[in-house]
């Protein structure tokens, strides 16, 4: 009998085989490889009889004991199990035919056609098994694989995800750095845009100027004249009152009087102009108060005439004003509004002046009257402000322009572009329309319109 | 001797009628008063010849300046004497203004008492 050796060495043979897929250690695989030299040295020499044969078949039946208790206790030898259950049988007849063998030979002899029959079914089991176990094994080893690629891929998508982690925040983080910076820029230009409308206020003051030292000069001039002309005749009155003559007295005694009126109607006149130059300068924010729409627009065409008379010697322009009495006071801050009529007719002085030069320089002698006009009138719950000039009028690719920010068509350093820009926003703010008509040759219309608020009276 | 005085502040005519009161009683000069240059035109050319000796000009006014009027009355009254006024007491206009046959430049605030010996010397003639 030599089955359990034959079954030994198959067993070994896997068992060694599935060794390095299953992790055995060192130490197992010499055991594995010397019970595999047991169990062929077992076969050759257990048949020759140099070996008693009850030695043999307890060698053969204790190293299969011992491969059977390997295989189904240790977790390393899991995977041949299947293969040891297939040979279970043959085993168990072998070892029960060497048992019975050894004890009762010739009992052995009677029942030996069993043990054949026994060992044959057995054995087709046995290749049953083995084909189904070498089945199940390569299944395995393809889910193995498969297992195998799917770890690889998952490394793969991890490497690839924390590489976009990665870009990711470097991308925040470039972001972030971005936004700051526009954050920056946009503070920055907040500040600048605030300094512009502040240079452009104290732009427009400087214009303003020499209209305000000759507005004030023509009082303080009236003041000063009507004072020493008053002294002059307090002496003539009391010369005329000791020559008794007091139709003369009572005559200068009338002139005194207008004179002291006219002392602090002049006083008065370069009073207002001061104060209108303060509030212009000023950078808060404005209140609005109830205001005379046409008294401050003949102020700010007078101021704006005679600032450009004062820079300016060669300009001239005639001014006229048609405002419409009727007018309710409304609620403005007068020195944005004024800036706005400044703004205005500044230009309408500046179109006709640039015509006049026009007309002079080309030698055509044409009779050309520069005019700027300041009219008012009373619209439905609305005032409405023209200033029209008849200068060369805007060419029709500009107009869209005009209300532009730094649009300016004023030669550098003249004109800060702003003006319009702001003047716009000013009469926005007060919730009324700035808008413009232009003719060719003919001239320009801005239109102001105001609100009459409700709370005016 | 009739003067005409031109400039486009109203209260010009209360000063000077005070200023030159006595002259005025006395009957040596009489005054007029224009407040824009085409009101001056307008009264000089109302009598021919006209009656003016002298014209008193302010240079800055809406509309004609004093210097296009010292123009228009030279070319067409070259005998009356015309002198400017301005506030503006600068080189440009003063130039301007002798070339253009004005007899005298005075400067605002008026220093009367030059003003009353130019008018002087011509009532003295």
């Amino acid at each position: 009998m030599g089955l359990e050796n034959i079954v030994t060495i198959i067993l070994l043979y896997y068992l060694h085989k599935n060794a390095k897929a299953a992790n055995v250690s060192q130490e197992w695989r010499k055991y594995i490889w010397f019970g595999f030299l047991l169990a062929i040295f077992l076969l050759l020499f257990g048949s020759t009889g140099v070996i008693p044969s009850l030695l043999t078949s307890a060698l053969s039946i204790a190293l299969i004991g011992g491969v059977a208790y390997l295989v189904l206790n240790y977790d390393e030898f899991q995977n041949t199990k299947p293969l040891f259950i297939a040979v279970i049988p043959l085993i168990a007849v072998s070892v029960v035919g060497d048992l019975i063998e050894a004890i009762d030979k010739s009992f052995y002899k009677k029942v030996d056609m069993i043990f054949d029959v026994a060992s044959f079914f057995a054995f087709i089991w046995a290749i049953v098994m083995y084909f189904t176990y070498r089945k199940q094994r390569r299944i395995r080893e393809a889910e193995r694989l498969v297992a195998i690629e799917r770890e690889r891929e998952f490394e793969i998508t991890q490497k690839i995800k924390a590489q976009l982690e990665k870009d990711v925040e470097e991308r925040t983080v470039a972001l972030t750095r971005q936004k700051e910076e526009l954050e920056n820029t946009l503070a920055e230009l907040r500040a600048t845009q605030s300094q512009l409308i502040h240079a452009e206020k104290m732009a427009s003051l400087g214009e303003l100027t020499a209209g305000i030292a000759h507005e004030i000069q023509n009082p303080l001039n009236f003041v000063n004249n009507f004072a020493e002309v008053s002294s002059e005749l307090v002496e003539e009155m009391q010369q005329e009152l000791e020559k008794g003559d007091l139709e003369e007295v009572k005559y200068i005694f009338e002139d005194l009087k207008v004179n002291l009126e006219k002392i602090n109607h002049h006083g008065k006149r370069a009073d207002g102009i001061v104060k209108g130059m303060l509030q212009h300068s000023r950078n808060s924010q404005s209140q609005k108060e109830l205001t005379d729409i046409n008294a401050l627009a003949d102020e700010f065409l007078r101021l704006s005439y005679h600032g450009l008379r004062a820079k300016d010697k060669t300009f001239n322009a005639n001014f006229l004003t048609d405002l419409d009495p009727s007018l309710p006071k409304i609620e403005i801050v007068p020195q944005d509004i004024g800036r706005v009529f400044l703004n205005l007719i500044n230009n309408a002085f500046y179109a006709c002046n640039e015509k006049s030069k026009l007309l002079r320089n080309s030698g055509k002698n044409v009779d050309y009257k520069p005019e700027v006009t300041v009219s008012t009138q009373l619209g439905d719950n609305e005032l409405e402000i023209n200033i029209s000039d008849n200068g060369s009028g805007i060419p029709e690719s500009i107009r869209e322009k005009i209300f532009q920010p730094f649009f300016t068509t004023k030669p550098t350093g003249q004109g800060t572009g702003l003006g319009l820009s702001l003047s716009y926003d000013i009469v926005k703010a007060h919730g009324g329309a700035l808008e413009v008509e232009s003719e060719n040759e003919k001239g320009t219309i801005f239109k102001i319109r105001l609100p009459i608020s409700k709370k005016s009276p | 001797m009739k003067i005409l005085i031109v400039d486009d502040e109203k209260d010009v005519e209360t000063l000077f009628r005070q200023k030159f009161r006595k002259e005025i009683r006395k009957g040596d000069i009489s005054l007029e008063f224009a407040f824009s240059g085409d009101e001056a035109l307008q009264i000089l050319s109302s009598e021919d010849p006209p009656k003016f000796v002298y014209v008193f000009s302010d240079i800055n006014m809406p509309g004609m300046t004093g210097l296009e009027l010292l123009d228009k009355i030279k070319a067409k009254f070259p005998e009356i004497n015309v002198s400017m006024i301005s506030a503006y007491g600068d080189k440009e206009n003063y130039e301007k203004a002798i070339q253009s046959g004005a007899k005298e430049f005075f400067t605002k605030p008026i220093d009367f008492d030059s003003l009353k010996e130019e008018i002087n010397k011509l009532t003295n003639l």
